[in-house]
Parts: structure tokens; C-alpha cells; sequence
């Protein structure tokens, strides 16, 4: 998911640069307050710890292989701030030294991977950690949030590459979303293994997020969520005015040769995730992840289950 | 350790790495903002960048097959998204705009990331004020990433003598419970990194 140099225009460049800046800048003054020096080793070879695990494959169908992006798993150990951190040095170490990701484009990604994917995917933990407070309940709302994260993080991705006008639009956001649907399980998983794994060895870590949360300042958390409100207004909204709704746009999809077109090559390229019998690829691609978001939490319930029943039984016998 | 392939010509000596990191790094900054802003049309100005990129690599005698491959390795990833592009009006000419304009950024970084010592670099974001934080943060990093990865092949290396047949569903839980680990020995390496820190005056 890093955007290359040359992809972006000045504005979005700009645009996403200004956010991410500001989310940095919130999360170092709430670590700035809660942070101990004795965790500064910590939070370098947290960072470390992502950059390496994502280096680590794990294979999926024929020859290919999947590997982590770690945003909510390293919210869920060290909690949001800290994680915002981990993910801008990992993103920058990346960027600079192994020329993975523009330097252009270094606000974006930051944007993407560390901003986004982390308030988004820890807020969907904590509202289902909420319910389920139990090393379970752990398991689980990191499993569904890691999915969530990359979701979240691809449609952030499109909607920067199509107010660039690299790509269109109708063509950018199926392609890139549902792709991430199917890719996000895996992640989603991942996060739910390396959990259950810690938990199984030293629960004491996953007690609190070792980087104790700042509950008392409203204020930065209110700064966040506008950090993700306004940013989600700018990149993705322009484009769901533009989304013609119902009846209508069936009828227009079959009417216009370029709209069949993009559909068609949305359906040749993702026909297992397309609902059939929508037109619309956009409206099917939002259908496929609300569908996406039911099975994934149905598998994070069944994966959590099995995961704490295998420890369970490891630490009886 | 030998995990010193990727700025492995950083460290060389030569007229090019003798300049200042702040020199180095504006111009960096200043080749992309210039490439990425300008008009994909401008192709002297491209190939004016190359031929001085070139130049650059050839003065400060870092071997052009080692750049060559190091752009081959990330070149893909350029291409997986700008296929996407082609799919709307005047499609191929926004394909070429973009594909020209990443690989010369993509030059260019692997060119400076091979002109700096990163402990250069470190100096030069103190001195431009980056918080103290992540400017720590950063610093640690580039040194343990190296020997995390150190740390991880020895466990793929003892859990691969340890099986015998490869089960993808096993694979996956012994490699997600190999990331456990391997955080737990992160946090502990930590927390005696920070002792060792204390004994020897950091505060």
C-alpha cells in the first residue's frame, strides 16, 4: 500500500501532509506527558519489531504470500500514540533508506498506514473490546480491527490517487477496496495469532497497553477524530455526492459505453468479490464489505474461541 | 550481521559523500518537489535529471549494477499501481507521465540513501529540531532492526530443523506465535537496553 513517488499531485501531497503532521504532533505531546524514559528503548524496538514482522511472510494461495502491516498491533500492545510513532519511524526508515514509498508521497503513507489505519483500527477494538472483556474479547476485536484497518487504510489510499487524478475514481475504489477486503483477513488473522502468542507466554503484557493511555485529555482525542473527520471529507466524500443512487443508477451504467466499461473490467479483474447482478461496481464494492465485515467478525469470533481453547489446553496439560 | 545491503555504499569514501548532509538532503528534497510538480511532458528536464543522477553515481563510485538492482527490486510495485491508471480516458499517456516520474524519484532516493551515513543524517534532523521522541525512536531503530532480523532468522532457523513436514495451517500459527515471541524479546531487550542506558549517564 505505499504510494511511489509521482502518483500524487501538489495539492493532495500537500493535503495529507498537513494531516498527517498534526496527528503526529498530537501524539508526541500525549507521549511527551505520559511517557517514562525508561520507555523510550521500548517504543525504538517496538518500531524495530513492526518494521521486521512485516518483513515476514506468510503464504498464501499458489506461490503468493501475504505479510503484516502491524498499525493495530501495535496499537493494541502500546496503545494509539505510541503506535502513531512506531509506524511515521517505520514509514520514514522505509521511505529513506529502502526507497519503499515516495518521499512526496511520505505524507500519505503515513496518513494511510499510521494515522488512519491506527485510530481506525483501535477505536473499532476498543467498541468491541467493550463488549467482550475478556483475553477472548482481546483476541477477537484485534482480529476484526486489523481487517478494518486495512480497509479503512485502502480506501484512503484510493480516494488520494483519485483526487490526484492518477485514476478514476469508479475505477481506484474497487479495485483497491475489494482487493483489501480479501487481503485484510489475513492481516486481521495475523494480528490475532501474534496476540493469542503474547497472551499465551506473558499475559502481562497485553493487561494494559504498555504505554499507559492518556484518558484525562479529551482535547487530543477530540483533535483525532477531526484529524480523521476531515480527512475522510476531503479524500472520499467528494466522490459519494457523485454516486448516483439507486434505480437511477443502474440505468445510467447500462447507458454510458465508458461506465459498462470500467464495470467490465472491475468484474473480469474481481468477479469472486462483485455481487452479481449490480451494475454499479462501486455500489457492489460497499455491498462486498459490509458482507466482508459480517464474515470477518464471524471468523474472528470462531478463530478467538479456538485460539483461547488451545491455550487453555497448552497450559493445563 | 550482514544485513548492510541496503545503504551498503553509504558508508564509502568519495568527493559526493563528503558534502554536507544538509546540502545532500535539500537538493533530495528539492529533485523530487521538482520531478513530481513539473509537467509530465518536460522530457529534456527528465533525462537532464538522469544524466545528472549518473554523474552523481559514477563521481561518488558506488557500482551502477548495485543501483540498477536495487531500482529492478522496487520497480514492480511502481507498476502494480500505475496499471490502474490506464483504465480512463487518455489513460497510456497518464501510464507513461507516472511511470517516467516515480522511477526518476525512485533513482534519486536510492542514490541519496547510498551518498549519507545515516548517522549523518541523525546529526543533521537534531540540528533541524526534530522532536526528541522520534528522533530517539528513529535512532534505535537503525540500530536494532538489524539484529531483530538477526533474531528472527535463528527462530525460522530452529523452528525449520524442528519440522518435519510443512503444514500452511501450522505455518501460520507457529509464524504468527514466531512475532510473539520475537515482541516479547523486544520488550525485554528494552528494558536491559535501558538499564545499560542509566549505567552509562543517560538521562
Amino acid at each position: 500500500m505505499h504510494i511511489p513517488d509521482g502518483f500524487l499531485d501538489t495539492k493532495t501531497a500537500i493535503a495529507t501532509s498537513v494531516f498527517s503532521l498534526t496527528a503526529i504532533a498530537v501524539a508526541l505531546r500525549r507521549l511527551k506527558n505520559n511517557l517514562e524514559p525508561s520507555q523510550i528503548p521500548l517504543l525504538g524496538l517496538s518500531a524495530s519489531f513492526i518494521f521486521v514482522a512485516q518483513m515476514l511472510n506468510f503464504p498464501v494461495i499458489g506461490g503468493t504470500s501475504g505479510h503484516l502491516i502491524g498499525a493495530v498491533l501495535a496499537a493494541v500492545l502500546l496503545g494509539p500514540d505510541a503506535a502513531i510513532i512506531c509506524m511515521t519511524a517505520v514509514l520514514l526508515i522505509q521511505t529513506f533508506i529502502f526507497a519503499d514509498g515516495g518521499v512526496a508521497a511520505l505524507g500519505a503513507n503515513i496518513l494511510n498506514m499510521g494515522v488512519i489505519a491506527v485510530l481506525g483500527g483501535y477505536s473499532v477494538y476498543s467498541i468491541i473490546f467493550k463488549f467482550i472483556r475478556s483475553p477472548r474479547g482481546t483476541i477477537i476485536a484485534s482480529i476484526f480491527a486489523g481487517w478494518f484497518s486495512i480497509v479503512i487504510a485502502s480506501i484512503f489510499c484510493a480516494g488520494e490517487l483519485a483526487w490526484s487524478g492518477t485514476s478514476d475514481w469508479s475505477v481506484i475504489f474497487p479495485s483497491m477496496t475489494n482487493i483489501h477486503i480479501i487481503i485484510g483477513i489475513g492481516e486481521g488473522i495475523i494480528t490475532g495469532l501474534v496476540i493469542a502468542a503474547i497472551y499465551k507466554t506473558k499475559p502481562a503484557i497485553l493487561e494494559t497497553s504498555l504505554i499507559k493511555n492518556y484518558s484525562g485529555s479529551r482535547k487530543s482525542i477530540i483533535i483525532y477524530s477531526l484529524i480523521v473527520g476531515t480527512s475522510l471529507l476531503l479524500l472520499v466524500t467528494p466522490f459519494v455526492s457523485e454516486w448516483p443512487d439507486g434505480l437511477e443508477s443502474v440505468a445510467s451504467a447500462l447507458g454510458f459505453d465508458v461506465q459498462a466499461k470500467q464495470v467490465d473490467i472491475n468484474i473480469k479483474l474481481l468477479s469472486d468479490y462483485s455481487v452479481p447482478g449490480l451494475n454499479n461496481a462501486i455500489i457492489a464494492t460497499i455491498i462486498a464489505g459490509l458482507l466482508g465485515a459480517f464474515f470477518v467478525f464471524l471468523l474472528a469470533l470462531v478463530v478467538g474461541k479456538i485460539l483461547i481453547q488451545k491455550t487453555k489446553n497448552q497450559t493445563s496439560s | 550481521m550482514r544485513h548492510d545491503f541496503i545503504d551498503r555504499y553509504s558508508r564509502i569514501e568519495s568527493p559526493v559523500h563528503r558534502l554536507p548532509v544538509g546540502l545532500k538532503f535539500i537538493s533530495l528534497l528539492f529533485l523530487i518537489i521538482t520531478i513530481v510538480t513539473v509537467p509530465g511532458n518536460l522530457y529534456l528536464l527528465f533525462l537532464a535529471i538522469l544524466v545528472f543522477l549518473l554523474s552523481i553515481v559514477k563521481i561518488s563510485k558506488i557500482p551502477f549494477s548495485f543501483i540498477f538492482k536495487r531500482l529492478l527490486l522496487m520497480e514492480p510495485f511502481v507498476i502494480g499501481i500505475a496499471i490502474l491508471s490506464i483504465f480512463q480516458p487518455d489513460g497510456l499517456s497518464i501510464f507513461l507521465r507516472i511511470l517516467i516520474k516515480s522511477t526518476l524519484c525512485l533513482l534519486t532516493i536510492i542514490v541519496f540513501s547510498n551518498l549519507t551515513r545515516f548517522s549523518d543524517l541523525l546529526n543533521f534532523l537534531k540540528k533541524i529540531r526534530m522532536p526528541s521522541v522520534l528522533l530517539n525512536v528513529i535512532a534505535l531503530m537503525y540500530r536494532y532492526i538489524f539484529i531483530l532480523i538477526d533474531e528472527a532468522e535463528r527462530m525460522q532457523r530452529a523452528r525449520k530443523s524442528r519440522t518435519f513436514t510443512e503444514n500452511k495451517r501450522r505455518y501460520w500459527l507457529m509464524q504468527g506465535s514466531l512475532i510473539g515471541q520475537l515482541f516479547i524479546r523486544s520488550y525485554e531487550r528494552g528494558e536491559r537496553i535501558y538499564r545499560a542506558m542509566r549505567a552509562r549517564g543517560f538521562s
